[in-house]
């Protein structure tokens, strides 16, 4: 798999990530060789083998269905850079 | 049933598709100890790990894996002993994470199937591709401000389970009845109270239009509907759209839907450059969730009776159609009060038909009038099954007894107790009524003379007339024969 230039745009959109010019090309010769690295390990044959999500053995811990009452609004909107009664306000977003 | 939509040139045939979001009635969210209480005031349920928060790490809640499982067995579907948490990435206002945790690969649930059941007594299966546990995202508030959108986090990561159906529904009523049917069954099982207006329980409908016989169409999702009524609206007027499109010759654009509710219409809610890539990928912060057929086994053995069970015993028990049975069953509210109506007295058993009539017609208008629930109706199943019982032995008449029911309905008193009061109680007495009936003949003689000259219709005359002078208490049967008697002779 090759990285060109529609695909870095791409990935930047969908990371909401503004790119320049020079950027972009650098970003395509650093995906770029990340992935040649990655893909030697298409030599290897893994017919028959189950993908493996995760390298842990152990098995999910879970938790009772026990809540806690948070009253968190002050402590959540600390860092808001604009709130009102307890609402985050941001621009207007409307699809 | 005919179930195609006249077009121009031909018939056309709707496709359609439901993924149900329904909120798991559990005390704490998905992947956090924040309480997912209705209404509170905004963004005060809220933890560090539903704020996003750098660092902090989710936790599953056990009772909503339990609930999603004991759900899966509700609609006959087989549940995955192994299912992976996947993040779902996209930029939003109200999902402070940037992804929602959901399951794509691996869902907890696979295929099932529902039934619904029509009012000709026929059945169709609707079947079930998957139920997937994921977080709910924040909530949105664009009309409040010309400028800003206002987010309140509460809901976020509120645990959700998506029921995804195979395109097996033909028509807006199907839709209707198999988000009502879905409804029922999450009821009875208690894994989400069902409400609709607060949204815990909403629908995407995907649908697309076709030439019987045909292959599918190209569709379009409609998001975000909470109402069946509303559904059933979208649904058609989006059909509408589509055949029109295609009719003058145009193709559907696959596109995602919004439905405004003041308009009836739909509208597409973004374009194709901005066409979404989610980028799934297994949630790093969670391990694999594995689940023993011994935790399946003993979360099989808690499901209460489901409402095709019961809907099979009532049929069978108290030899119910299809349609009545399915009714009672509906909402768990309803079962138990016909239940408990039925089993007041021994002798209802033989009258369940009737019972059926006065919970679901009689008493159900007078509930809807006053705004009242069911589980708070001011008669109790007790009181509505003795006001039937005093219908059976004749010793009030139907007419009577609707407003024998306004009465309990408003007074609170019982049956017995209004129709002893009022002297209520149906005449019976042959002679009794044949007196009425002579001082009526005697008092009408053009009529009679018209009558037997052929005016059959006058018979309801004397009829109402015999019934105004016993105050509606004359037994109707035996009125009608004695006036058709006296009057033939």
């Amino acid at each position: 798999m090759k990285i060109d230039k529609n695909t870095i745009n791409k990935i930047a959109r969908l990371s909401r990530i503004k790119l320049d010019g020079t950027e972009s090309e650098d970003y395509i010769k650093d995906l770029n060789s990340i992935l040649d690295w990655v893909e030697q390990l298409n030599e290897v044959n893994t017919e028959n083998i189950e993908p493996l999500s995760n390298i842990s053995s152990s098995i999910l811990p879970k938790r009772e269905d026990v809540s806690k009452d948070t009253n968190s609004s002050d402590e959540i909107l600390k860092n808001a850079p604009d709130k009102l009664e307890g609402f985050f306000a941001v621009p207007k977003v409307v699809e | 049933m005919n179930n195609l939509i006249k077009g121009e040139k031909h018939d056309w045939e709707m496709v359609i598709g439901l993924e149900i979001h329904a909120q798991v009635k559990s005390n704490s969210k998905l992947f956090s100890s924040s309480s997912t209480k209705f209404g509170a005031s905004p963004n005060s349920q809220v933890s560090l790990v539903d704020a996003a928060m750098p660092g902090m790490l989710p936790v599953i809640n056990k009772y909503c894996v339990e609930q999603a499982v004991k759900t899966g067995v509700g609609l006959n579907a087989k549940i995955n002993n192994y299912s992976v948490f996947d993040r779902k990435n996209y930029f939003y206002a109200d999902l402070p994470q940037g992804y929602q945790i959901s399951q794509y690969k691996y869902p907890i649930v696979g295929e099932g199937k529902v039934t619904i059941d029509f009012k000709d007594g026929t059945s169709k299966d609707i079947r079930i591709v998957r139920l997937h546990l994921e977080q709910d995202a924040g909530k949105s508030l664009h009309d409040q401000n010309p400028s800003k959108t206002y987010v309140d986090l509460n809901r976020s990561g509120v645990a959700l389970m998506e029921i995804v159906s195979e395109p097996d529904i033909r028509t807006p009523d199907e839709a209707g009845m198999y988000i009502s049917k879905i409804r029922s069954i999450l009821m009875y099982l208690d894994t989400c109270d069902g409400n609709m207006q607060e949204g815990s329980l909403r629908a995407d409908v995907n649908i697309s239009v076709r030439k019987p016989g045909d292959k599918y169409g190209t569709r379009c999702e409609i998001k975000n509907l909470n109402s069946i009524k509303f559904i059933k609206q979208a649904i058609n007027y989006e059909a509408k759209r589509q055949i029109e499109i295609l009719e003058s010759g145009g193709y559907i654009e696959q596109n995602t839907m919004l439905f405004n509710t003041s308009t009836g219409k739909t509208r597409p809610m973004r374009n194709k450059e901005e066409a979404h890539d989610y980028r799934y990928f297994p949630d790093p912060d969670l391990l694999p969730l594995n689940i023993s057929e011994k935790e399946i086994d003993k979360i099989k053995s808690s499901i209460p009776e489901l409402p095709d069970q019961l809907k099979n015993k009532f049929m069978v028990t108290y030899k119910l159609s299809n349609y009545d049975a399915s009714v009672l069953t509906t909402e768990k509210q309803i079962s138990d009060y016909f239940n408990q109506s039925i089993n007041s007295d021994p002798d209802l058993k033989h009258n369940a038909k009737i019972v059926v009539n006065w919970i679901t017609s009689e008493l159900f208008s007078l509930l809807n009038k006053n705004n009242i629930e069911l589980i708070n109706s001011p008669v109790s199943p007790k009181n509505l099954g003795e006001l039937v019982k005093l219908i059976s032995i004749n010793e009030i008449s139907g007419k009577i007894a609707k407003d024998v029911l306004e009465d309990m309905f408003s007074s609170g008193k019982t049956a017995r107790q209004i129709v002893d009061e009022q002297g209520l109680q149906q005449v019976t007495d042959q002679a009794e009524i044949e007196k009425v009936i002579d001082e009526v003949i005697a008092e009408n003689p053009k009529m009679v003379e018209q009558y037997l000259d052929g005016k059959d219709k006058l018979l309801g005359f004397f009829v109402g007339q015999a019934m105004k002078l016993t105050k509606g208490k004359a037994n109707p049967k035996i009125l009608n024969d004695i006036l058709k008697q006296k009057l033939n002779k």
